[in-house]
């Protein structure tokens, strides 16, 4: 099919105008990643070249990597890190389990209550958890989870479940009824038309709902500083907050510690950037 | 499910809806609604000597017209609208320009653009904090340097560390890093208009400027409300940048003080003063009026008046 625009004639004016809008794009982008590109390469640099030629890439007289050691050696980067991953996954998988089968439960089943918990849920899109703190925590130290990943994680999830039971539940609208009538007609039990059935056909809406559940999770610094400040519980954004106001004038550590903490989201979000944008984009038809 | 034609006295017990529900149903009313009511019945007490008695709306008499705690509440409130007018004047039209730009289909790259302007958002604003805090700090001197060599200067100062400036630069470091997420939803919403309507347009004789104000904006104003519901959420509810570059006295003397940094040190205590759960909990239960009230504004006002656009 031809469109209109496909008919108009490449002109000169058109040329330029794609050249203009490379221009400011590029500006743009250019001005979104400066900041962190000084700071990842004057981390691998002398304190010396750091200070004397901040915007040069290290190069073999300037290259060094004694940031990284006193940060490796200071402080339990390796544990925090770890502390980090395991509440991530944690939060991220039951998330998407427990708020799976809620969605199922909330669009399949007619019952009384259902439009009630649905709106509970959706509320706690636009609601803040953070401002439940102040409870919270009283909860948190009269279960004797106070300085427990638990806590975190458990925060976490109800963090997490109201945006994965809302983006569940319209992808749950668009399976076909056919589906699942045939199986009940054979005499298929509830859980294994969820689990057998429903719960594949999820598998492109939750990894939407994973990465955005996840990146919150990764980058709270909130509930680690008020629920889990201990060295034991420290994650990662906690932990290079402490660090980098422990150390502020030592630059080599803290342009390292702050590239410890870039590089593996950067690099993460190279391989998901893809899922991620779909996710943003969802809908988008062209 | 098909139940019509069943007797209802005699249908099991639906024990797989509980199965289904119920865990997360828990976990999210024990963990998030539970403590935010909890948190909004406990600003009508107070805990002096450990015993908590009822003072109805004393806390926020108090909050709102005590000399001790007034002058902190009305300037956290005011530097929090103002952070919030920065991030709708600079941040959304930003993203809409970019997104705009963006969506052009015969644009080459636009992928790699996308990617790479979305990636200070995946950042944790702690970190981003820091970055800014060095790239500023007058002691490296990278920005005084940059801003000679494009003849500016005179114009460099200690913006962070003085009263003046250290609000606005805080925004526009958060401007900074968020401006992805308004470009990415209006990128979405410009994708998802048909191409029939904008060759309609076209065809009428409509240049790109009217085809973007008569034919584009008024089907994204929809997104264009979200974006701006989300950034006042989001903007009100704000702590992590402050905290990392300021510590929780957000100053230099509390300039650069949002609601989120107060909600913290009256929680929490700070230097003297100790910290107060039932005061925190009024902080919250304001912040959450607060919040509710945007939210309600915005659904009634804008989003209804612009329903009519939607297609």
């Amino acid at each position: 099919m031809l469109s209109v625009k496909n008919l108009m004639p490449r002109t000169l004016n058109q040329l330029s105008k794609s050249t203009t809008i490379h221009a400011v794009l590029l500006f743009y982008t250019l001005i979104a990643l400066f900041p962190i590109f000084v700071v990842v390469i004057n981390a691998f640099k002398s304190r010396k070249a750091i200070f004397n030629d901040p915007l040069a890439l290290p190069t073999t007289d300037t290259f060094s990597l004694v940031g990284f050691q006193e940060v490796l050696l200071r402080s339990n980067f390796g544990l925090y890190s770890w502390n980090s991953l395991v509440v991530t996954l944690l939060a991220v998988g039951l998330v998407l389990l427990l708020g799976a089968m809620a969605a199922w439960a909330l669009t399949e089943y007619k019952f009384k209550g259902n439009i009630f918990i649905a709106f509970l849920f959706a509320m706690g899109i636009m609601i803040p958890i953070r401002l439940g703190t102040v409870s919270i925590l009283r909860l948190m130290v009269e279960l004797n989870l106070a300085n427990t990943l638990t806590a975190l994680v458990l925060v976490y999830i109800a963090q997490g479940l109201p945006l994965a039971v809302y983006i569940l539940s319209e992808f749950v609208r668009t399976i076909p009824k056919e589906l699942t009538e045939a199986a009940r007609c054979d005499g298929v039990s509830e859980y294994k038309i969820f689990f057998c059935i429903i719960l594949p056909l999820l598998r492109p809406a939750m990894a939407t709902v994973a990465v955005f559940t996840m990146i919150p999770i990764w980058n709270d610094l909130w509930f680690p500083l008020i629920l889990a400040p201990g060295e034991n519980t420290r994650t990662i954004t906690l932990g290079v907050q402490q660090f980098v106001g422990q150390y502020v004038t030592n630059w080599n550590s803290v342009l390292s510690a702050l590239t410890l903490a870039i590089v593996p989201v950067l690099i993460l979000y190279v391989i998901f950037s893809k899922q991620l944008i779909r996710g943003l984009t969802s809908g988008a038809v062209k | 499910m098909n139940s019509t034609t069943k007797n209802d006295a005699k249908r099991p017990f639906p024990w797989h809806l509980i199965v289904f529900l119920f865990p997360a149903l828990l976990i999210y009313c024990v963990f998030s609604v539970y403590p935010l009511i909890d948190t909004l019945f406990l600003s009508l007490f107070d805990e002096q000597q450990g015993q908590a008695h009822f003072v109805g709306l004393n806390n926020f008499i108090t909050l709102i017209t005590d000399e001790n705690w007034s002058h902190a509440f009305w300037n956290a409130l005011s530097n929090n609208l103002k952070f919030f007018i920065i991030h709708m004047l600079v941040q959304n039209p930003i993203g809409l320009l970019l997104a705009v730009l963006l969506s052009n289909p015969k644009l080459r790259l636009s992928s790699t653009y996308r990617t790479l302007i979305f990636m200070p958002t995946m950042l944790s604003v702690v970190i981003i904090g820091f970055v800014w805090q060095l790239l500023l700090s007058p002691i490296w001197g990278i920005s005084e340097e940059f801003l000679y060599s494009i003849g500016l200067g005179h114009y460099f100062d200690a913006w962070l560390g003085k009263e003046s400036s250290a609000l606005l630069t805080l925004s526009l470091i958060s401007v900074w890093q968020f401006v992805g997420i308004p470009m990415m939803l209006i990128y979405a919403a410009l994708l998802n208009i048909p191409d029939d309507i904008l060759d309609a347009g076209v065809v009428d004789g409509a240049n790109p400027l009217q085809t973007f104000l008569h034919i584009k904006l008024p089907l994204i104003l929809p997104t264009i409300s979200m974006v701006s519901i989300l950034t006042f959420v989001a903007n009100f509810n704000a702590f992590e940048l402050i905290y990392a570059v300021k510590g929780a006295l957000a100053g230099p003397n509390f300039s650069t003080d949002l609601m989120g940094t107060f909600f913290y040190r009256t929680f929490f205590g700070f230097q003297l003063q100790q910290g107060s759960e039932s005061m925190g909990a009024a902080v919250a239960t304001l912040m959450f009026l607060i919040i509710l009230i945007g939210v309600m504004l915005f659904l009634f006002f804008v989003q209804r008046r612009i329903r009519r656009f939607q297609l």
